[in-house]
């Protein structure tokens, strides 16, 4: 039985609710404590000590809250999509709850980058809203997880339901760069990124640090938000199995 | 699938008639011949397109000058409804009675079924959509140098809705109350095809050169074509097994 030697134990040992349980126990406290760090001294870095925009001045700041929460947005809908892809192709049981784990929280961080965007868009663009091509692509990928949530919970089978939002998801990602082109093409007033992973970023040092933490802080934080939810559905859906038992009665 | 033509006789089933049959132009023969029998059905779209159209002159101005400015989004809206509308019948009455499962037990590849069902869709949606553009192009007072890229434009735009629609259709039908949710998860993948969609026809008035316009939407129709089918299949396969 050696033929399946090229993926790596852990692979398999995922697909195990109970591994799964006990792997995320032990990580939930180092993530958890890394967010707390990691958001604190962002934020602290980012309000009092980080120089002030020379245009925008201090209303700027609100930059460590929406570029985070943004492009947090996005890679939680990639993750999304690749455990249902995963949960698709596998069969496994622990994909489809991360990917049903992923979808509430993408939302939400969904909602704070529009949020924040529109906070930020009152004092620099003069309106809390502006039909402009990043803002639109967010609203966007927001209805995407709305739609997303509301298949998921209108089947109420749990393995169908995961299935068929996989599928979703699936498309989705085919279409999220078409939509993006799309918007792109139809209207643009919103500065361009502001990370890119070839170029240094435009704006000094002393602002992206701080900004780099706190997109760091909000990874960790999203680490601590999907393995909470996880593990609630690992043990709603395995409830009948005598490790869950076990743990109850203790 | 009983797709054979009623008046063949029944021993001629040979391989090779079978094979200028096939499983794309029976699905599609079939599905034609039970929309031909329920004709009420056909109309439907047509007029709840005609509807949404009328209400934009009395819901926002009869302005002559207002209405040709928005002309091409309204009535690039108005069929991007109309064919969502029309999504959830698609595989419902194929579920209901059970023919979908016979399909998908079928040894017939699923991609060319799926592929057939869709394009008889679009034939009675898309299509007669199309046609009817221009006669709500003058009610809306767009000017006569838009007609061109509104018909061309929804040519190549309403087949790729039905794709995508479709695959929406596909997730819902083994619920009962499709209809609403159908929109939420169709609606925003629509929107590159409403972007371009309504833009070729802006551009058409403006007499802007229109090729890109309609390479983007062939593009997404090409897309479409290879992977819709695709995600159809394995969304029916999922929705009739739970």
């Amino acid at each position: 039985m050696a033929e399946k030697k090229w993926m790596p134990r852990w692979f398999y040992q995922l697909a195990s609710p109970r591994w799964c349980y006990e792997i995320t126990g032990k990580l939930l406290p180092i993530f958890a404590i890394a967010a707390v760090a990691t958001l604190l001294v962002g934020t602290v870095w980012a309000l009092a000590f980080a120089p002030a925009d020379y245009q925008q001045g201090n209303s700027f700041r609100i930059i460590y809250i929406h570029v985070p929460a943004s492009i947090l947005a996005q890679s939680c809908y990639m993750m999304m999509a690749v455990a249902g892809a995963i949960g698709l192709i596998w069969k496994m049981k622990v994909a489809d709850m991360v990917a049903k784990a992923c979808a509430p929280i993408g939302a939400t961080i969904a909602i704070l980058s529009l949020a924040t965007g529109a906070i930020w868009g009152k004092p620099t663009w003069g309106s809390w809203w502006v039909w402009d091509a990043r803002l639109t692509s967010m609203l966007i990928l927001l209805f995407l997880y709305l739609g997303i949530i509301a298949l998921n919970s209108a089947i109420e089978n749990a393995q169908t339901a995961a299935q068929s939002t996989a599928v979703l998801a699936l498309v989705g990602l085919v279409n999220i760069p078409i939509i993006k082109y799309s918007v792109d093409w139809w209207n643009t007033l919103h500065q361009p990124a502001t990370f890119t992973l070839t170029e240094r970023p435009a704006m000094p040092s002393e602002m992206w640090v701080p900004l780099l933490v706190m997109v760091i802080g909000f990874y960790c934080f999203f680490a601590v938000a999907m393995m909470l939810r996880l593990r609630n559905e690992i043990i709603q859906r395995e409830r009948r199995s005598s490790w869950v038992r076990d743990l109850i009665t203790g | 699938m009983s797709d054979t033509v009623p008046n063949q006789p029944a021993d001629s089933g040979m391989v090779s008639e079978y094979k200028v049959d096939g499983p794309f132009w029976g699905a599609l023969k079939r599905d034609l011949l039970l929309s031909y029998r329920r004709k009420s059905d056909l109309v439907n779209p047509l007029i709840f397109f005609l509807m949404v159209a009328t209400l934009f002159p009395l819901g926002v101005s009869p302005d002559p000058g207002f209405l040709a400015d928005v002309a091409p989004g309204v009535v690039w809206v108005a069929a991007l409804l109309a064919t969502l509308l029309s999504m959830d019948s698609l595989f419902r009455s194929d579920f209901e009675d059970g023919t979908l499962e016979q399909i998908l037990l079928s040894p017939q590849p699923l991609y060319m079924v799926v592929l057939a069902k869709v394009l008889a869709h679009w034939m009675l949606t898309g299509l007669p959509l199309t046609l009817l553009a221009p006669l709500l192009g003058v009610m809306l007072f767009l000017p006569a140098d838009g007609m061109s890229g509104l018909v061309i434009s929804l040519l190549l735009g309403t087949p790729t809705l039905s794709l995508v629609g479709a695959i929406g259709a596909a997730l819902t039908v083994g619920l009962r109350k499709g209809g609403v949710l159908i929109s939420l998860l169709v609606l925003p993948l629509y929107i590159p095809v409403l972007i371009f969609g309504s833009a070729a026809v802006q551009g058409a008035v403006t007499g802007l050169p229109l090729g890109g316009y309609f390479a983007i939407l062939g593009a997404m129709l090409s897309l479409g074509l290879v992977m819709a089918p695709l995600a159809i299949g394995a969304a029916l396969r999922i929705s009739v097994s739970g």
